[in-house]
């Protein structure tokens, strides 16, 4: 059984049609990459599926159940994690309270648990917490930052932090969104590096991409979208090669 | 009890009354801290959750007579319950219209409380003296330590988190699979819990209660305390109620001019140091520091750099 399916999800905004009836499964364990040119629909994927919008038609369901028409916060907790392509830490938070803010769904006491803050039990959970929101910063090397506040990270480790975050709700399935926008080419290999890692522990990833060598170098498959459509899906490979995926990018003409 | 009634005798009255302004002061600006400082949502009316806890707490003494601390616990708890209901439907609205919609609350409450029978309309009440062995004084900063010991340990646990994400950024809160709405409304509840508490304090201090002393500016002076300590901080809150509500007495000299002065603190104020005095001062850290140990986080940086 795949992980996620889109069945024929469909979303309007007034008479743009944002995303066109697209089918996509996402399987359990691969690195599944969505590009396509600017405005193709994208980023509206992902803000569907994370439930901050409804498609207007068809259904979209993780592991097995139906998501779509839940609210954001209930899709998280199901164990969709994600990243922002606009950067939204928590920025005058400090690094460690990101991620513990991303184990949110890890924790279990509430405002009863302020109440008895000094309490052994109540202690233990914050510091099996801790614990964790230290492990998910030492997936992305970030560890060693845990005390800075999150504005005052250079650009990639803010990226970083923003993955490190997602990772600490324990998703099944982690979104990125632009992961790798306005790094350079070092940071992008260490970057590529880690996504690998965070697969290898059994974390099935979505990513949206713009940087080819990028997303060639790292997915399993590859999925393009063009005005809301879905106009290929395939290995990398295939998808170099596909005249479709040229003339999206290129225009008509491009292919020779 | 004969003790705590001698060092309340011991100490000057006029200093004494000082004094307990600064208390109620502070568990009402901690209330407002909850919502606006912590939360982010920014509340033009909660002098009207005190006026409730005002009204309900000398309403109990009259009617009820029941004792002053089960007073207080259930004037803040009606306090919060109106905050909840009436949070409910405004805390979908952000910025300028829930301010706004905080606002036209709080004159409704004025309006009604100044229509109300029960209430005694525009005459207001007469507060008798609660029933506690324990002196008014040490009562009100018993509640106001408490007030503080409970919203730092609420500030630094899961749920502070909750609320310091939905401030800071609510669709990355959500994400985080916080339910943005309920914490909104719990918060909401808290910091009118603590102004309903507060207000039954001011009641039973002043012995009288006129639904007019609740309005807008008594609503904008909270405010005023926590702005000037710092938006969030509650060392920064404590110091700014304390400071506020001492100040009429410190500027009693300047006559009818002391609210020029006073204006005057909060636009330097904002030009100067829009954070507040203390607002993003790590206190932890710093009294660490003095007494010669490392702040905890560089001891925890080094244990991480090690492994």
């Amino acid at each position: 059984m795949s992980l996620l399916k889109l069945d024929n999800v469909t979303i309007r905004f007034g008479g743009l049609v944002a995303v066109d009836s697209v089918n996509l499964t996402v399987e359990k364990g691969e690195i599944l990459s969505l590009i396509g040119p600017n405005g193709a629909g994208k980023s509206t994927m992902f803000n569907l599926i994370t439930g901050i919008y409804t498609p207007t038609e068809g259904t979209i369901s993780f592991n097995g159940k139906q998501i779509s028409g839940n609210k954001t916060h209930t899709i998280a907790a199901a164990g969709i994690g994600r990243t922002f392509q606009n950067i939204r830490l928590f920025a005058e938070q400090s690094v460690l309270d990101n991620v513990l803010i991303g184990a949110h769904t890890r924790g279990t006491w509430d405002l009863t648990g302020s109440l008895m803050k000094l309490a052994p039990w109540v202690r233990k959970e914050e510091g099996e917490l801790t614990e964790w929101a230290i492990e998910c910063l030492k997936q992305v090397d970030l560890a060693h930052r845990a005390y800075e506040m999150a504005v005052n990270l250079p650009y990639g480790e803010q990226r970083r932090l923003e993955i490190a975050r997602a990772l600490a709700l324990k998703p099944d399935l982690i979104l990125l969104d632009e992961p790798a926008a306005g790094m350079n080419p070092q940071e992008k290999q260490v970057l590529l590096e880690m996504v690998k890692k965070i697969r290898a522990t059994g974390v099935t990833v979505f990513l949206v991409e713009h940087d080819m060598k990028f997303v060639m170098g790292l997915s399993d498959r590859i999925a393009v979208l063009d005005y809301g459509v879905k106009i290929a899906e395939g290995k990398p490979e295939d998808i170099r090669t596909n005249p479709q995926v040229i003339e999206a990018y290129l225009g008509k003409g491009a292919v020779h | 009890m004969g003790a705590l009634q001698s060092i309340v005798a011991m100490v000057d009255p006029y200093v004494l009354q000082i004094l307990v302004n600064i208390g109620i002061a502070i568990v009402l600006a901690l209330g407002l801290n909850v919502i606006t400082g912590i939360t982010g949502q920014l509340s033009l009316g909660h002098a009207a959750f005190m006026s409730i806890g005002a009204f309900t707490s000398a309403l109990i003494t009259i009617k009820l007579g029941l004792p002053f601390g089960l007073n207080l616990l259930l004037s803040g708890i009606i306090a919060a319950a109106i905050g909840a209901a009436i949070g409910y439907p405004i805390l979908r609205l952000t910025g300028d219209y829930l301010a706004i919609c905080t606002l036209g609350f709080a004159e409704i409450v004025k309006v009604v409380f100044l229509n109300l029978d029960i209430t005694n309309r525009a005459l207001g009440l007469t507060v008798p003296p609660p029933k506690s062995p324990i002196p008014m004084p040490f009562y009100v900063w018993g509640v106001a330590i408490l007030s503080i010991v409970f919203v730092c340990f609420m500030k630094e646990s899961r749920f502070g988190r909750a609320l310091k994400a939905i401030r800071d950024d609510e669709i990355a809160a959500e994400a985080m699979g916080i339910n943005i709405t309920r914490y909104k409304i719990q918060s909401f509840a808290i910091g009118s819990f603590l102004a309903g508490v507060g207000g039954g304090l001011y009641a039973h201090f002043l012995n009288y209660i006129n639904p007019s002393d609740f309005g807008f500016l008594k609503s904008v002076d909270i405010l005023s305390m926590m702005v000037l300590g710092g938006l969030g901080s509650i060392a920064g809150t404590v110091f700014g109620a304390s400071v506020l509500a001492a100040a009429p007495e410190f500027l009693r000299f300047m006559a009818q001019y002391r609210m020029l002065v006073y204006g005057g603190l909060l636009v330097f104020m904002m030009v100067f140091r829009p954070n507040g005095l203390l607002g993003g001062v790590n206190f932890t850290d710093l009294v660490l520091r003095a007494i010669g140990r490392k702040p905890a986080t560089a001891e925890i940086n080094e244990r991480h750099n090690k492994g």
